[in-house]
């Protein structure tokens, strides 16, 4: 094995955090959902003016309320979901009445009825875009999450009924966070942070929500999909958890720009937000390689806000925190994989469903979790400014050299601070490449990606005359890698991945440097370890097959972007 | 957008070759200028006789060889060094760049930074290893917003106010409005971009060419050869561009084929000066030995001969000038080697 250049943390699963907050002190998540009302005002009006900026004049206006009313009606007719509110069509067909009333009305009445029906389609996407965060709601259902997982997770660990009552394991055995911790806890002391996971689950805001629970910070805001509400137990938890609801068939200008105000007003109001900049859940298994830039260009342009109102508080500086989840098994890969090949494949057009786990497989699901050795852990980055600049303890951020950097200068034009869009896109553009990058340092690697990795580069390389597809579709009987080869080449390849962490281009979890036999047997017993057929087994004669080559593939995905193909040519 | 603000601050001109002087110039008829001479010599020469690169310059140009007092007292500069001092020069000013600095260069080369510190110029390199100007800029120093200038502006005629137009490009919108602003006056048009890297090549692999028609004309060889140079040597670049990350429609425009015919057709474009030394049989060491300034297209081929290495692109122009170079083939052999290419179809890039 190669030689470390640096040590792996190591996870203290028994630390614990205290609340960052002393008592009497309130979180402004708390503030925001006590003015519930008040801040629902300010995003309508914000909104609305956002909007007619953007589309000024009345024809303009008329316009695009038209295309709203038409993307509208099409949604609800050709993709209607089980959330959605039973009084879709009469209030569409209000719009129509009045969008016809302005055509006949007096040209001094038309601006205000245009103004008024836009009004009303804002305030309705604030009403459903706006969480049900209720303080109370949060302790409860963190208590739940907390008590009914710990409980769960002891009974099974030690058999017997009694010991359902110790609390000898805790989750944070099972749910292992790594990386800048405290460094974390400082920043959201000191001012806003929008941490930005990547996103493979649609466990991660349950994963996430945990984790920022026990490292003691306050709740986080976050956008959570609309269709996630369709599963009650995920709705409860969310809807407590501080979570707004995005819809992501609505493409419509006046609903992007709601959401984006709803985004930008919370973050200056101080509360610490969760962003999925990948957008969806990867498809492909694949760490993300592209963000979405719409709601990251709120945070920036709330820092900006910040900046300009000259507000020296508390929640001036907002710091962006990358986080990535390490999983063994991902409870959808096998959906997921088919729509991304699919997708890929036959350039098929792919309809959003909102055909979700149910909650009965999700809770079996849970119940796996804990009473099987499946651990997952969650490596939190160093804070970043909007610039893509790291910020030290003190939320100062620093250039290569480190020095200290003043961030306002970023908006400084001719002396004057200025608000300019396209540069607020292009510094976005150029934050998003960061957290890429940060994504790929801070992924923990963990045996069963490489094991999937080594061995569906294996198969690959047999059989390298096949495109991609056929290879998908090769018989599963004629698919055996011999041990000692595999042994061979992972250990390459692992020597590649100890390589790239010594150089501080990947993180490694602890187990990577066992012996080597170890590790494989590990990975390839973690793999997919709940699905049905699993992507990676060992035969008779200890040789390695797959019962399901794409889900090997879904797996192999996660060490994809680190040339590591080249241990293979 | 007015283009006479008293509140505007004088805008830095860092580099006083013939090109940055020509540019210090330019803006000098609608903005005060600093430009920035790293010889101290050469400011006590200016302030002795009022002239640089036997040029008078106009009234609003101060001159310093003081980096700090550039970038203290302008928010926009205008970097115009040759490469090989430009990483330098980047050291020097990385010190007292802030955030709110407005760069744009004007230097058509390349650099190669290998992170493990190799010193083997014949070493193989890849992408990463190349950095365009505006990249080690904002790699090197807290600018972000950068832009680098290029088109047909070949300094002599830039000097003497004849009709010209330039590139600006950036990825910021300001950055292109604000170079607009200053550069642009009756004579001298200017147009904006937003394909900063496509852009910066362009200025950069041109120069190869202009080498290799400077050779045709060493050689005696009239205008049905540079017309098929060019035409090949379009082609070239492109290959070479998308290696770096260029999109095709940047080597289309005034950039690129305007560029690339003003310097293969001109006396005063050093490359071809080069090319045409070496087309009459002079070695390269000797020419290197008696030119003033740098010609970039030397250095540029021989860091495109190291990227494509092992790589399935054809860059016959290229490879061939750097085998003259090291003396491993003469320049009559070279023309003979690329009249003999076997391409058989004229162009396959759009």
């Amino acid at each position: 094995m190669r030689k470390l250049t640096r040590k792996p943390q190591i996870i203290d699963t028994t630390k614990r955090y205290d609340s960052i907050l002393s008592e009497g002190e309130v979180w402004p998540v708390v503030r925001m959902a006590k003015n519930r009302k008040e801040f629902m005002e300010s995003v309508i009006d914000e909104s609305c003016q956002r909007i007619k900026k953007l589309r000024p004049g009345l024809n303009r206006l008329v316009e695009e309320l038209e295309l709203t009313r038409y993307l509208e009606r099409l949604r609800y007719k050709i993709n209607p979901w089980k959330v959605d509110p039973d009084d879709e069509v009469p209030f569409w067909d209000n719009v129509k009445t009045g969008l016809v009333e302005i055509e006949g009305a007096e040209r001094l009445k038309k601006q205000e009825l245009a103004d008024e029906i836009l009004h009303d389609i804002v305030e309705r996407y604030v009403h459903e875009i706006t969480g049900n965060f209720k303080p109370s709601h949060y302790q409860l259902a963190r208590r739940i999450i907390k008590f009914g997982f710990s409980r769960l997770l002891n009974a099974s660990r030690i058999k017997g009924f009694s010991a359902l009552w110790k609390g000898d394991l805790t989750l944070q055995d099972k749910i292992q966070i790594t990386g800048e911790t405290e460094h974390l806890r400082k920043l959201a002391r000191i001012g806003t942070v929008v941490m930005v996971p990547t996103h493979f689950s649609n466990l991660d805001s349950i994963l996430i929500g945990w984790v920022i629970h026990t490292l003691g910070l306050p709740p986080f805001i976050y956008g959570a999909g609309l269709n996630l509400f369709n599963i009650e137990i995920f709705a409860y938890f969310m809807n407590s958890l501080g979570a707004y609801k995005v819809d992501r068939r609505k493409k419509n200008l006046i609903y992007l720009e709601t959401l984006r105000t709803y985004s930008s007003i919370a973050i200056r109001y101080g509360c610490h937000s969760l962003f999925f900049p990948g957008g969806t859940r990867s498809r492909s298994g694949k760490i993300e390689t592209r963000l979405k830039l719409g709601l990251l260009g709120t945070a920036l342009e709330a820092q900006r806000i910040n900046y300009q109102k000259q507000d020296e508080g508390r929640h001036n500086k907002i710091f962006i925190v990358p986080v990535v989840t390490n999983y063994n098994f991902v409870l959808e890969a096998p959906s997921l994989i088919r729509s991304y090949l699919e997708q890929k494949g036959q350039e098929r057009y792919y309809v959003e469903g909102d055909r979700y786990e149910k909650s009965g497989r999700i809770l079996k699901f849970l119940i796996e979790f804990f009473t099987k050795g499946n651990n997952i852990s969650v490596s939190v980055g160093r804070g970043l400014d909007l610039f893509g600049n790291f910020v030290d303890d003190e939320g100062m951020s620093l250039d290569t050299y480190g020095n200290r950097i003043n961030t306002r200068d970023y908006f400084i034009f001719k002396g004057q601070l200025t608000t300019d869009i396209q540069r607020e896109e292009e510094y976005t553009r150029m934050l998003s490449e960061v957290i890429v990058k940060e994504y790929h340092r801070i992924n923990r690697v963990q045996s069963s990606h490489l094991v999937a990795f080594t061995a569906f580069q294996m198969i690959r390389r047999k059989h390298k005359n096949l495109d991609l597809y056929s290879v998908l579709r090769l018989p599963y009987d004629e698919i055996e890698i011999d041990y000692e080869s595999f042994r061979k080449t992972f250990s390459k390849v692992r020597d590649g991945v100890i390589e790239l962490f010594n150089k501080g281009q990947i993180d490694m979890a602890t187990h990577m440097t066992n012996n080597i036999d170890d590790v494989i047997e590990l990975g390839i017993a973690n793999v997919g370890m709940y699905h049905t057929n699993r992507p990676l087994l060992k035969n008779k004669k200890g040789d390695i097959i797959t019962k399901d080559i794409h889900n090997l593939y879904y797996y192999h995905n996660r060490m994809d972007g680190y040339e590591l193909e080249k241990y293979f040519r | 957008m007015s283009s006479k603000n008293t509140s505007d601050k004088p805008v830095g001109v860092v580099g006083a070759g013939s090109f940055g002087t020509a540019i210090a110039n330019l803006l000098s008829k609608n903005t005060d200028v600093i430009l920035y001479a790293r010889n101290p010599e050469v400011t006590h020469e200016f302030s002795r006789t009022k002239m640089l690169q036997g040029k008078f310059l106009g009234e609003n140009i101060t001159v310093t060889n003081d980096l700090k007092f550039v970038a203290d007292h302008c928010e926009i500069i205008f970097p115009i060094v040759p490469s090989e001092n430009f990483p330098d020069l980047i050291d020097g000013l990385s010190y007292f760049i802030k955030p709110y600095h407005i760069l744009i260069h004007g230097t058509k080369g390349l650099i190669v930074s290998n992170k493990n510190g190799e010193q083997d110029d014949q070493m193989q390199i890849t992408k990463d290893d190349v950095y365009t100007m505006s990249r080690l800029i904002t790699e090197k120093t807290l600018a972000v917003r950068v832009g680098c200038l290029a088109g047909p502006n070949l300094a002599k005629e830039l000097s003497a106010n004849q009709p010209a137009a330039t590139v600006v490009a950036s990825r910021f919108n300001e950055v292109i409005a604000e170079g607009q602003r200053l550069l642009r006056n009756d004579w001298f048009q200017v147009y904006g971009s937003n394909d900063l890297v496509g852009i910066e090549l362009t200025g950069v692999l041109k120069n190869i060419i202009a080498i290799a028609s400077g050779a045709l004309s060493g050689m005696g060889y009239g205008e049905n050869a540079r017309s098929m140079l060019i035409s090949r040597g379009l082609i070239e670049m492109i290959y070479l561009g998308k290696i770096l990350g260029a999109n095709t429609q940047a080597f289309l425009g005034l950039a690129g084929i305007g560029d690339l015919v003003a310097t293969c057709s001109s006396k005063d474009s050093r490359n071809f000066t080069v090319g045409e030394r070496l087309g009459s049989g002079e070695k390269l060491e000797d020419i290197m030995n008696t030119i003033e300034e740098t010609a970039e297209g030397i250095n540029t081929i021989k860091i495109m001969v190291r990227l494509i290495k092992g790589q399935n692109v054809r860059a016959p122009i290229t490879e061939s000038l750097n085998k003259v170079f090291a003396g491993d083939m003469t320049i009559h052999d070279a023309l003979r080697f690329l009249m003999k290419s076997p391409f058989s179809t004229d162009f396959d890039f759009l």
